[in-house]
């Protein structure tokens, strides 16, 4: 018997180190025959933490929401008793979210132990370098990526075959293979969760990338804020080398490859090639002009290539079961799966990985059980900082990279930020916009001074302060910005901007000529009243932080709007909703 | 103690002062392209880059002053003034903010009298603003680096981050 506990950094957060801690001790304590074993994130984040126990005859059970007090009724009823325990067992409805889906990239995700090498090669792994090696040519590899149709996973979705020849064709004294771990979209994690979750379908996957365009080293430029990934993929390449799928040699083919890792030290922009590879030289990250692209000068003036952690763990799949069976997943033009993180305003937030084609409809609602608390679906947030806000009436588009660019935003890294009707879109746009401000590496003057204004603006929008003409100036600007900026940074920075104002002009317009915010979001916008509902239990004038209710016992309270700093703690605490947000 | 604030070139008392940096240097002075990992490494013994340890790593390596600052300035990990024992590292990613994120900063302002960037006057905490840590689905969500590793706690409230500090605060004023 083997009990699981998910330990991904989602997982960890909600206290499974606690929970696996009293699993151990209870099972010592009571002397029973049971291993207590660790896995990634399976996806469900909203159900953590998650404990599999696999019986003797295999069959494995999924508890959810285990907290360290839930373990001793687990632990005896079925450990000891042999009695599922009903209780906290994953009901028939959430097991769907992982049901529904169709798993490539995270098909080991919260299944396998992401520390041991054993059960990698358990479930097929290093087959694919195995095949690659002993029976393929570099460019029968890249063959088979192109016949699978498989498009980078980072944002930009462009050929991975077309750049590993492209890398291939370069001659250069050194190579390099890049793998881009700085998943530095806000509101992403598909790459941690593979990275924590699956770090060997990683370096398999670059093992057999730098075969097909005759690199001999990997690099993995990974998030300094992912401590979790870093060591985990620390252990999958000792194991790795030790085993001789790393280093001199590999299965006698006379092919030698290593890998390391550099962690990042935090800039957004290091996601753009030519600002990784400065970055990766130990300079300040700045893009500079392409040509000449990475593939012919890159890291030290060399060939390199950089794919993206989904990219490279998408590989060994598709060499092991063939180019031709992942471009049977998916649309004509978009093949494949993707995987996408669903978070902010839904009832089931976690990773989802499904063919694309799909509609939005299929995976917020279909998947993600739809809205937190049955409010009303306003909008999507897709491709983060460098995408835009998909409105509601747009939610049967086709996920694919084509249908969604149509919308004026993009697919993107795989964020998913769903908002209800208490967003407010003028403030995600400020925000999106004081985080590209902040993260523009300041090359471009338009890029580095032109969100700035924009973000000026908005700010002045959402505090009642907006004038007739701002919108106007703000498409301005836009345009400009894309024009004159030389990275994706810059040139897509106003996508938040632009998209809210084409989906949620009216919203623009309320908070300029109304000074009114539609989602009732906007401090500087709203008021608090108190209305004929009250009693005067005095709870809220003792709670309000600066005395600005005033009232008798027993008698209607009253808001003094001048003090009132729309703290919103008198809403909170009214228990007999007196208080009314307008 | 020894009067080694200066900015002249007594590197025999700096060699002293920085010991314990050594080992990374040997590694990595003369290895092109290793500045961010120098800079790192020397973040995660002292806690963060002063003057002197800047001055110090350029003797070293022979890269100039300045452009180690530049780049120690260009990244948001690295920071130029000493942090507290415990690092609060408040995520503002996407999913935070639609969840409340600035929410729990005001809470976080409120209950320790610091603002993003600052250190509490006991030295016990420093409350940053971080772009997203990834664990999206947990929004709001904090970290809490210290002495004895990171911390990641989700699903904040108002008053759940409020219990929280209050209990680090309780920890390390009965030791």
């Amino acid at each position: 018997m083997k009990v699981v506990v998910g330990q991904g950094s989602c997982g960890i957060a909600t206290g499974a180190k606690k929970t696996a801690a009293e699993f151990e001790r209870l099972i010592a304590e009571k002397n029973l025959d049971v291993k207590v074993d660790v896995t990634g994130c399976v996806g469900t984040c909203y159900l953590e933490p998650i404990v599999d126990i696999y019986d003797d005859n295999g069959e494995m059970t999924r508890y959810v929401k285990v907290k360290p007090e839930k373990v001793e009724a687990i632990v005896e009823s079925h450990l000891v008793n042999h009695n599922k325990y009903e209780e906290q067992a994953i009901t028939a409805e959430d097991e769907q979210f992982v049901a529904k889906q169709q798993r490539v990239v995270l098909r080991n995700c919260g299944v396998i132990n992401p520390e041991n090498i054993e059960e990698y090669i358990e479930v097929g792994g290093y087959k694919a370098i195995e095949k690659v090696l002993t029976s393929m040519t570099a460019d029968e590899v890249i063959e088979e990526i192109k016949i699978s149709g498989l498009r980078g996973r980072g944002g930009a979705g462009f050929p991975t075959w077309f750049k590993w020849d492209a890398a291939k064709n370069n001659k250069g004294k050194e190579k390099y293979l890049v793998c881009n771990a700085d998943e530095g979209d806000p509101g992403a994690f598909m790459d941690r969760s593979v990275l924590e979750g699956d770090p060997h379908s990683l370096i398999e996957g670059m093992i057999i990338a730098g075969y097909a365009m005759g690199a001999g080293e990997g690099i993995i430029y990974c998030r300094a804020e992912y401590p979790l990934a870093i060591k985990r993929l620390e252990i999958a390449m000792a194991q790795a080398r030790e085993k001789g799928y790393l280093g001199k040699n590999i299965f006698g083919s006379g092919f030698d490859f290593e890998m390391r890792i550099k962690a990042g030290a935090g800039a957004f922009v290091c996601g753009e090639e030519t600002a990784l590879i400065a970055s990766l030289e130990g300079e300040r990250g700045m893009p500079r002009l392409k040509p000449p692209f990475p593939a012919a000068k890159g890291y030290w003036q060399q060939p390199t290539n950089i794919n993206n952690v989904e990219t490279l763990a998408n590989v060994p799949w598709i060499i092991y079961n063939g180019g031709a069976a992942f471009g049977a997943m998916g649309t004509q033009q978009s093949k494949g799966t993707k995987v996408f993180a669903l978070a902010g305003k839904i009832k089931k937030g976690g990773l989802v990985e499904v063919p694309m084609g799909l509609t939005l409809r299929d995976v917020i609602f279909g998947i993600g059980g739809g809205i937190k608390n049955d409010k009303k679906f306003k909008a999507v947030q897709m491709g983060g900082p460098s995408g835009g806000c998909i409105p509601a009436e747009l939610i049967d588009t086709p996920v694919t990279y084509e249908d969604i660019n149509k919308t004026g935003a993009i697919v993107g890294s795989g964020g998913m930020i769903v908002m209800d009707e208490d967003t407010c879109m003028v403030d995600m746009a400020r925000y999106f916009l004081n985080f590209t401000r902040d993260e523009s590496c300041g090359k471009c003057n338009y890029c580095r001074i032109g969100t700035k204004r924009m973000l000026e603006i908005l700010e002045r929008i959402t505090r009642g302060e907006g004038k007739d003409g701002d919108i106007e100036l703000l498409e301005e600007l836009a345009m400009k910005i894309k024009d004159g900026s030389l990275c994706g940074l810059g040139q897509t920075a106003p996508n938040p901007v632009l998209t809210t104002i084409k989906y949620f002009r009216n919203e623009y317009e309320d908070h300029i000529y109304n000074k009114k915010c539609t989602a009732k979001s906007c401090k500087a916008l709203i008021r608090f009243d108190i209305t004929d509902k009250c009693i005067g239990c005095t709870l809220c004038s003792k709670k309000c932080p600066v005395g600005a209710i005033t009232g008798a016992v027993k008698g209607q309270h009253a808001i003094d709007q001048e003090k009132c700093i729309r703290c919103g703690r008198c809403l909170e605490t009214c228990k007999f909703g007196a208080i009314e947000k307008n | 103690m020894k009067n080694n604030l200066c900015n002249c070139n007594c590197t025999s008392d700096r060699k002293e002062q920085f010991k314990d940096l050594q080992p990374v240097l040997d590694q990595y002075a003369h290895v092109p392209g290793s500045l961010i990992t120098i800079l790192q490494k020397a973040q995660d013994i002292y806690g963060y880059l002063s003057v002197d340890c800047i001055n110090h790593i350029s003797e070293v390596t022979g890269i100039k002053p300045a452009k180690i600052y530049g780049v120690a300035t260009f990244y948001a990990q690295f920071r130029l003034q000493p942090v507290g024992k415990h690092l609060i590292m408040l995520c503002q990613g996407t999913a935070c903010h639609v969840n409340g994120s600035e929410i729990i900063e005001e809470a976080i302002s409120d209950f320790l009298n610091i603002k993003d960037g600052e250190t509490t006057e006991d030295g016990l905490f420093t409350l940053n603003n971080v772009a997203c840590l990834g664990c999206c689905s947990l929004a709001p969500v904090m970290m809490i680096r210290s002495s004895e590793g990171d911390e990641t706690y989700g699903n904040l409230t108002k008053d759940s981050v409020k219990q929280i500090l209050a209990d680090i605060q309780k920890r390390e004023k009965g030791v």
